[in-house]
């Protein structure tokens, strides 16, 4: 077996080959369950509802529930193969060692556009956030552009000028949105004596059948799209194999109490076709629950939810853009590291106006759509590496932080979760699927045939792994 | 086995790359919602002069409905009556099945070709 220090200095995870400096490994478990928790509680603060309307209230439960077990089994096999990975750019860094230079060009533009969408996202609903807000005390006709053009702008800065500071303002943001969550549970559940849900006038049959469950699989991922992000801190985390599948793991418990308090609230205060379409179902919950507290105190937790994701989202996209620049994938340029803040400031600013093009003219059900479109293909791309890792590096051969239990039950079960929410993304959306698809396959050509010629081969191994067997 | 030299990149061919790929980023997004292919196809069937019983609400979804700012029923009968239409056809089914398939078995096929040069000249290279 061989046994490596996964933090070397002389390997992956200091920067370039020749780097005069790399990012700042400053990070511990509970900055990695801050990225990850908190690039994802915004999906309990909105987006989760559209589940609600593609299949009624049942239906986004059951598919809170099996979208609930396809992360786990993400969290398993991604904790496995990054506490061994242990480089920028996660999943990208992950294909280009284990399954091949294409294909990690393909996982790093899923992982870019996951979360560059997913943040534009975040400031479509800050922006909506505070209309409402405005339209509640008596002003409306707010222009939301500005708001959203401050937040993305914001949070760009605070990327900027380090990542210490940066997840350390998630870390206390996201707690503070999922205390939110808690204490709206706990003041209107009837076990701690509030009577205002009404669960039995208010949930109806399957308004859509069994068709609507699998309809409802689409946006049922966006309780927990992103959570595999932790793993973009893997070069900046002090010890990646036990901060790294830590952090993920509590992560994803912390996200299934979540999302199921949070549908509990939601499905017994409002009608689903209401909550169906709702652009801020928590803080409308709580507006119905009759206390002014959990009014602000939810809308504080809306904003510092969606603050806290278009913060990690800035933080993963430029890394995973970072990481493609260092290798060549991209031009060089992007894979320069800031001299003082040690961050990858110039793929921050790059990718800061494209959010602004999404945010500012896509509308919220499709800019989730591509967020999640992007994210599933990288979901179906994890059995596959898992599998190729196992088969090239048997456990006997190079050491794990973790190793997942039940191989290849996770791969398998996660391969047929996701044929079925490509069938749900194809229930009304399959233009974007398709759409996107193509995308993939032109660019896969242009990547092949033109700008690898600019790639060192054996540069892009940077592991120091035996050789993969059959090779 | 000789190391592969990649030729070096002119400023303006990197730059040209990236617009390349922004152009194709943002066409791939855009295309579907310029030509308003994008989203579900949704049909609401409000009944004439609605009323909350004819709309299926009872008490309760009513005082909801009032609380949420809907105070007549009239208000509340688009988001009330809107369906999504699930139908579709094999054909396009299996279409999409296709194009899924196939993306991922182009790309494996020539990572494989790609990945097994960047092992050769690895392990071999030295």
């Amino acid at each position: 077996m061989t046994d490596f220090d996964i933090t070397s200095g002389e390997a992956d995870g200091m920067g370039p080959r020749g780097a005069k400096v790399g990012l700042l490994r400053v990070l511990g478990p509970a900055h990695v369950w801050a990225l990850g928790v908190g690039i994802v509680l915004v999906g309990e603060y909105m987006g989760w509802n559209f589940a609600v309307g593609k299949g009624g209230a049942y239906a986004a439960l059951i598919a809170c529930w099996f979208a609930g077990l396809l992360y786990s089994c993400v969290a398993m096999i991604d904790s496995e193969v990054t506490s061994t990975v242990a480089a920028a750019g996660g999943q990208y860094t992950q294909a280009k060692h284990i399954v091949g230079p294409l294909m990690a060009f393909n996982v790093g533009l899923y992982l870019v556009f996951a979360y560059t969408m997913l943040e534009a996202a975040n400031a479509i609903t800050v922006g909506f956030l505070i209309d409402t807000v405005a339209v509640m005390s008596g002003h409306d006709g707010l222009d939301q552009r500005p708001f959203i053009v401050l937040a993305i702008m914001f949070l760009a800065w605070l990327n900027y000028r380090g990542v210490l500071a940066t997840l350390t303002f998630s870390l206390v943001i996201t707690a503070i949105a999922f205390s939110a969550i808690i204490i709206l549970f706990l003041a209107t559940s009837p076990i701690f004596g509030g009577d205002v849900l009404r669960h039995k006038e208010l949930i109806t049959d399957l308004p859509y059948g069994w068709l609507g469950i699998l309809a409802a699989m689409h946006f049922g991922l966006w309780y927990y799209l992103g959570i595999e992000g932790t793993t973009q801190a893997a070069e900046e985390v002090r010890s990646p194999a036990r901060a790294l599948p830590f952090g993920t793991l509590a992560g994803i418990m912390t996200l299934l109490i979540a999302a199921t308090l949070t549908w509990y609230v939601c499905v017994g205060l409002m009608p689903w076709e209401y909550l169906g379409q709702a652009g801020v179902p928590l803080f409308d919950a709580a507006r119905l629950s009759g206390s002014t507290f959990l009014m602000i105190l939810l809308g504080i937790g809306t904003l510092f939810a969606t603050l806290a994701s278009a913060n990690g989202c800035i933080n993963d996209a430029s890394r995973a853009w970072f990481a493609m620049g260092r290798d060549h994938y991209l031009p060089s340029w992007f894979g320069a590291v800031h001299p003082v803040y040690r961050t990858p400031y110039r793929s921050i600013i790059f990718l800061v106006p494209i959010a602004l093009i999404f945010a500012l003219g896509a509308p919220l059900d499709q800019v989730i759509t591509f967020s999640i479109l992007s994210g599933l293909l990288e979901y179906t791309f994890m059995p596959i590496n898992v599998i190729l890792f196992r088969k090239k590096w048997p456990l006997d051969t190079i050491k794990r932080g973790y190793e997942h239990p039940f191989h290849p039950l996770p791969a398998i079960v996660l391969l047929c979760l996701c044929g079925i929410a490509f069938f749900a993304v194809f229930l009304g959306y399959g233009t974007q699927l398709v759409a996107m698809i193509v995308f993939y396959v032109i660019v896969s050509l242009w990547f092949h045939f033109w700008r690898y010629r600019f790639v060192r081969r054996a540069e892009q191994f940077t592991m120091p792994w035996p050789r993969p067997q059959g090779y | 086995m000789a190391r592969y030299t990649p030729p070096s990149q002119s400023r303006l061919g990197q730059i040209v790359d990236v617009v390349v790929l922004l152009a194709m980023t943002i066409g791939s997004l855009y295309i579907p919602l310029w030509l308003k292919l994008a989203g579900s196809d949704q049909t609401a069937n409000i009944p004439e002069n609605p009323t909350w019983e004819s709309l299926g609400q009872n008490p309760v979804m009513v005082e909801k409905w009032t609380q949420l700012g809907y105070a007549d029923p009239a208000s509340a009968a688009e988001l009330i009556t809107s369906r999504f239409d699930y139908s579709f056809s094999v054909g396009s089914l299996l279409a999409m099945i296709v194009v899924i398939v196939g993306y991922y078995t182009i790309m494996l096929r020539f990572s494989e070709k790609e990945y097994r040069e960047v092992i050769t000249e690895k392990f071999n290279g030295d």
